[in-house]
């Protein structure tokens, strides 16, 4: 029999350190099949992110070069710009890059930086312990938000997508999740999208990912993949958010 | 003779049974042995039915599913 599916090339033969069916690891594996699919391995470049992805250069097996928590844009700007026949990505969390890295990712968007940027949204702090995140869906409870995050208190969740779409240098913006095998391939099939569009030089793309985080939201592997159809994504309906049509160049 | 079959890593598996719900076969099952990190390993089922569809494979966090076809 021949094997028609099997861990991708670039993702080492090691064991993830996350939590049974966290969506890091899934993310991890589209990742690296993208890297495998397009052929790029030895020229992508990966910024992890302060979270629980922090050790994410212990599997991809490719450059990788750790950002501090919410600059993985800055970092990503620099290493494309000054390796500019890169791939470069940047992998970040909600926490990560809608809090402490807003500012890093509006203005890497605004600029039409030539990066990809995975978002893991899990509406949590996850590597800290569950505190509140600016993604946090109204009424979820977190460590920091123990009666349900409350618009009065709290403001409102924050959709990250949306608000980049609206920046000229954002080119492709997608909202995917990975809690069925449906979503998954067609996440996969956005992460290869966009690095296409980096490879043909067309600016600022960022794949969102509803990731579910079972520990944090106190549920199964299970339970957790349905809240995210469920619940999360009336928040942050998923599907295409932008997409400019591949190969037009935005204006400069 | 099966179409198809898939080889589960036992020892990676961290049990999150979310290929057991992908398959639409239910060829996936629980088991109440232990791998070496502590986890009950899922286990296939012998038999045809498999088809070789992956989304078992597509699903595993951990990456642990391998499928064969043909
Ligand atoms: C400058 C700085 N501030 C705070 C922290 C503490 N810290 C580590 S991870 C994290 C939040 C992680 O949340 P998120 O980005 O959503 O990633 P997740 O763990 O949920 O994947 C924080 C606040 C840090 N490492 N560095
Ligand atoms: S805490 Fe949540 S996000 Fe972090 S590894 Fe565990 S399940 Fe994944
Ligand atoms: S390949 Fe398809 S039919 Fe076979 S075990 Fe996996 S999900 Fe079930
Ligand atoms: S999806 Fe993978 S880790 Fe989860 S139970 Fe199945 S084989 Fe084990
Ligand atoms: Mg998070």
């Amino acid at each position: 029999m021949k094997k028609v599916f099997s861990r991708p090339k670039s993702l080492k033969n090691v064991a993830f350190h996350y939590c049974a069916g966290c969506g890091h690891s899934i993310t991890h594996r589209l990742i690296c099949d993208a890297v495998d699919q397009l052929g790029i391995r030895g020229i992508t470049i990966g910024v992890p992110p302060a979270g629980c992805a922090v050790l994410a250069y212990n599997y991809f097996d490719m450059d990788m070069l750790e950002a501090p928590h919410g600059r993985g844009c800055a970092v990503a700007t620099g290493i494309k710009r000054t390796l500019p026949d890169r791939v470069v990505f940047s992998y970040q969390g909600d926490g990560d890059l809608a809090a402490i890295g807003t500012a890093e990712t509006f203005h890497a968007a605004n600029r039409g930086e030539n990066i990809t940027v995975i978002f893991i949204n899990n509406a949590v702090y996850g590597m800290t312990g569950g505190q509140m995140a600016p993604t946090t869906l109204l009424g979820m409870t977190s460590t920091t938000s123990p009666p349900g995050r409350s618009a009065i208190l709290d403001g409102h969740p924050i959709r990250m997508s949306e608000i980049l779409a609206q920046l000229d240098g954002a080119t492709y913006i997608e909202r995917c999740a990975v809690n069925t095998p449906q979503n998954i391939l067609r996440a996969g099939r956005a992460i290869r999208k966009a690095f296409q569009y980096q490879m043909d030089g067309v600016g600022f793309t960022m794949i969102e990912v509803l990731s579910q985080c079972p520990t944090n939201w106190k549920m199964t592997a299970a339970e957790s993949c349905r809240w995210v159809d469920e619940v999360m994504a009336q928040t942050f309906p998923v599907g295409v958010i932008k997409d400019i049509g591949k190969g037009e160049r935005h204006a400069d | 003779m099966a179409k198809a079959r898939i080889v589960i890593d036992r020892e990676r598996c961290k049990e999150c049974h979310l290929c057991i719900l992908a398959c639409k076969k239910t060829l996936i099952v629980a088991t109440v042995e232990f791998n070496t990190r502590g986890y009950h390993p899922v286990a296939s089922k012998d038999g045809d039915e498999c088809t070789g569809c992956t989304l078992c494979a597509v699903t595993c966090p951990e990456a642990a599913i391998e499928v064969y076809r043909g």
